[in-house]
């Protein structure tokens, strides 16, 4: 195995103390937990402020304590914006990429550890320090910002004279996602740097599990589109504190106050090309994981190969690809030409095709399985129904001329969440029930996995499918109250039917905390592969030692061996030697 | 043993999942079929031609839905597991050649049938002689102005902006272009193509009317031109659809499409005002 410099070399032994081992540690599946916590930590944020926002849509005469009163609409707009900007970068960004792909990523291609531990460690602590900036925006004495998560100049970029939320609260929100975008980039390279050096022998890039292929062209999506945002964001901050014009054009006047600001030359368009240039990457970087469990978590409990395992494989570098030339589309009504326009909607409508591949070949996997309906299989299946719904409605936002009358609805509301948001956190749910045996040597709850997952489901669909009807009538999204427009207003019944459903989902979800910490001391105990899957994660004790391998893995053939015909076992792990699978085979026989 | 476990039960698993996703299918389409919150009705004919894109994108996305929905429940409740064997299948190059071509075909012709719509709103000039009106658009009111009786507007810069002083154009004082007409709301004439030349004077607005089926930013620093034929008179919410600021909800105007005749009685009575 010396011959291998590149996969498992040594066995160093885990630290001894506290803080190095489980505070300060550079192991990736101690890192992993830690970015897992702080995810659950910013989802739980991220979801008492949409409460307190849905609460005020439904009753907005409602005091609510802490508010001083009514909620007023810049504290409104506060929560939408820090709800936004946590629940993006915070959870869909960090569970399944950082949270998922470290601990896994390594494991499964038959690594010790990533690339590059001490980085990994940084990145972690630089998230970390990113998260507490931003919470920190809320008790700054103009308020937290009220921008959206888009923070669109020139409101975001001139100061208090904008109104309030727009002093330190909106330099904290800067310097928060400036700090994120820093150690995004990090991961990135650690994730893809290890990817390719450090794959056991045998591991093909055609034999990676599809989560594999996931997590590697996020990172790569991640290395081109953080650092572009990371630029934008040192610019706000330059146009913000040191007067620079990057994006506030000359002759603002606000408030009706003489004379105008001495910014000159800028443009807000160029924010809002250099914001989506990211922006539209980052939702793939947000599902790409999600499709890759999904995917991996199908072939499972079908007990099937992944339908078309290839053309899953490529269709994941193919969005990862696309998903770069169709940032306009955000676009469409912002001012840029409207000949630019039509590029984007081809080449946007042009990125459903490979998307559409992927749901094929979920079907197909299914198709002909024995579908074994466990926890993380009841989120796998919801994925791809949740996917196809909020999948569909983009056909009509990629159109520019139906995006005319939907842009900044609740439509759009509608569909990122559902397609995205939603999406993705059941594949944080989905990945939760089916690694946690792996993590921790003990399964979940599965009776209250599936209660869970049922409110879950319904929920998700009673919250976000009425708002697409409330876009098509024209409400439109960051909106604190009808401001006495009566058309608005008749749709009140519909908000308050959205809220109750998002108190139910959101109470529901204690069933999940509650699963999660009892099932750490109380659930049931689990051996190496209690679900009799395939890939290496399942040939090493759970939890797993430091440096993961017992032995360096060698790995024999691709990564979704299910039911193969003349084998007596329904799986046929990665790693098993072809003389091992003889014997096995004899004694079936 | 784990097989049997996970077997029971497993028929009621699949049933209430399926039935679940059929109930979404069917609740989904009656909402869509019966017309229970649908858009307010276009007023132009360029938004007529968005509404027929709208509802063509409406089908295939419904019959999307409907089959892939239909089918997910379909196979999980067909291949739940009840002790029958796996079928070990890899896939088909010919399924994925044809689903790959199919969708294809089926987004780019819809892309295409949209480009229509796009090119008669942005592509495609006001006619000569259509009625030219300037918005100017700040936190978070509308201001319209129309050139008056000279059919000129008369000249403007940042530096006389006054909303006190009843100037939201900033027009110049010392020109000799006074006949312009300022006002809160934008009345036009029915069946008379118009022109509004946006402009932002501190963050982006966004011009929003559900029945012109228009939307589009203002920008500081640009202005941007949009036009449009109103052909039903009455009176229709100006919103704005772009986060500006803690008033965002409350900046609404009102566009009022008039008769001809009532149009020019208005523009009469603003002329008069002008003079006092």
């Amino acid at each position: 195995m010396s011959a291998q410099p590149h996969s498992v070399t040594h066995h160093s032994e885990a630290p001894k103390s506290f803080i190095r081992r489980y505070i300060f540690s550079t192991d990736h599946k101690v890192i992993g937990v830690q970015y897992w916590l702080l995810a659950l930590a910013a989802v739980t944020v991220g979801m008492v402020l949409s409460w307190l926002f849905r609460a005020h849509l439904a009753w907005p005469h409602l005091v609510i304590p802490g508010f001083g009163g009514q909620m007023r609409p810049e504290q409104y707009l506060a929560l939408v914006t820090m709800h936004g900007t946590i629940m993006v970068f915070f959870v869909l960004t960090v569970a399944p990429q950082s949270g998922f792909g470290n601990y896994f990523l390594p494991i499964q291609i038959g690594a010790d550890d990533m690339a590059f531990p001490t980085l990994n460690m940084l990145s972690f602590w630089i998230t970390l320090v990113a998260f507490l900036v931003l919470i920190s925006a809320f008790f700054t004495s103009g308020g937290a910002p009220i921008n959206g998560w888009t923070s669109y100049p020139p409101l975001s970029a001139v100061g208090s004279v904008s109104g309030p939320g727009q002093g330190m609260g909106e330099t904290l929100w800067v310097i928060s996602i400036g700090l994120f975008c820093l150690a995004s980039l990090l991961t990135a390279l650690n994730f893809i740097s290890t990817t390719i050096e450090m794959r056991a022998p045998g591991m093909s890039l055609m034999r990676m599990p599809l989560t594999v292929w996931g997590w590697f062209v996020t990172a790569v999506l991640g290395l081109l589109a953080f650092g572009v945002l990371l630029a934008a964001c040192i610019l706000l901050l330059l146009d913000r504190l040191a007067m620079t014009s990057f994006f506030v054009p000359g002759g603002l006047v606000f408030n009706d106050t003489q004379p105008a600001l001495a910014h000159a030359g800028g443009s807000p368009l160029l924010w809002e090309h250099l914001f989506w240039f990211f922006g539209h990457p980052e939702v793939y970087i947000a599902i790409l994981p999600a499709m890759g469990i999904t995917s991996h978590i199908l072939s499972n409990f079908s007990r099937k190969p992944i339908f078309g395992y290839k053309a899953m494989a490529y269709s994941l570098c193919a969005i990862g690809f696309l998903s770069f030339t169709v940032w306009g589309h955000h676009m469409f009504v912002s001012g840029m030409s409207p000949y630019s326009a039509l590029a984007f909607s081809f080449l946007t409508l042009i990125i459903g095709v490979p998307s559409a591949i992927k749901t094929f070949n979920w079907l197909g996997t299914l198709w002909g399985g024995k579908i074994q309906f466990t926890t993380p299989m009841l989120f796998a299946i919801g994925f791809v129904s949740l996917f196809v719904t909020g999948g569909l409605s983009g056909l009509f936002l990629a159109q520019p001329s139906i995006d005319l009358p939907l842009h900044d609805t609740y439509f759009v509301i509608a569909h990122f969440h559902l397609v995205m948001a939603v999406a993705a956190i059941f594949g944080i749910f989905a990945g939760t029930y089916y690694w946690f045996p792996k993590m921790f040597g003990r399964r979940m709850s599965e009776k209250l996995g599936k209660t869970h997952f049922w409110f879950t489901f319904v929920g998700a669909y009673l919250t976000f499918m009425p708002m697409h009807w409330m876009g098509i009538m024209g409400a439109l999204r960051r909106y604190a109250s009808p401001g006495g427009l009566g058309f608005v207003a008749r749709m009140a019944p519909i908000d308050i039917f959205i809220t109750i459903a998002a108190f139910v989902t959101g109470a529901a979800q204690l069933l999940f905390y509650f699963n999660f910490f009892w099932s750490l001391r109380h659930g049931e105990k689990v051996d190496e592969n209690p679900w009799h899957a395939t890939t290496l994660e399942w040939s090493i004790p759970s939890p797993p030692p430091h440096g993961n391998f017992l032995a360096a893995p060698h790995v024999y053939r691709g990564p979704y061996e299910y039911s193969v015909p003349g084998y007596t076992e329904d799986y046929l792990p990665q790693h098993l030697t072809p003389e091992q699978v003889a014997q096995t085979a004899e004694a079936g026989s | 043993m784990r097989s049997r476990e996970t077997e029971r039960g497993s028929g009621l698993v699949a049933a209430v999942y399926a039935l679940l996703l059929v109930l979404l299918v069917v609740s989904t389409v009656y909402i869509f079929a019966a017309h229970i919150w649908p858009m307010p009705p276009a007023i132009t004919r360029v938004g007529h031609w968005i509404d027929e894109q709208y509802h063509l994108t409406l089908w295939v996305t419904g019959i999307i839905f409907i089959l892939a929905q239909l089918t997910l429940a379909w196979m999980v409740f067909r291949y739940r597991d009840h002790g029958q064997k796996a079928r070990f299948v890899r896939g088909s190059h010919i399924l994925e050649i044809v689903w790959t071509t199919a969708t294809l075909v089926l987004f780019t012709t819809l892309g295409a049938m949209a480009v229509r719509a796009w090119a008669q709103v942005h592509f495609i000039s006001a006619v000569p002689g259509a009625l030219q009106v300037d918005v100017m658009a700040e936190q978070f009111t509308w201001n319209f102005r129309y050139t008056g009786p000279d059919g000129k507007f008369a000249p403007t810069a940042p530096k006389y902006y006054s909303d006190a002083n009843g100037n939201p154009f900033g027009i110049d004082p010392n020109s000799k272009d006074t006949d312009d007409i300022v006002s809160p709301i934008l009345v036009v004439p029915v069946d008379q193509e118009v022109v509004l030349h946006l402009e932002s004077k501190d963050v982006i607005h966004d011009f929003y009317v559900r029945e012109l089926r228009i939307k589009q930013d203002i920008v500081p620093g640009m202005n941007i031109p949009i036009h449009f034929t109103p052909l039903k008179i009455g009176d229709y919410h100006i919103m704005c659809a772009q986060l500006c600021g803690l008033g965002h909800n409350r900046m609404h105007s009102m566009m009022r499409v008039v008769s001809e005749s009532d149009f020019q009685a208005w523009l009469k009575k603003q002329e008069a005002e002008n003079q006092q």
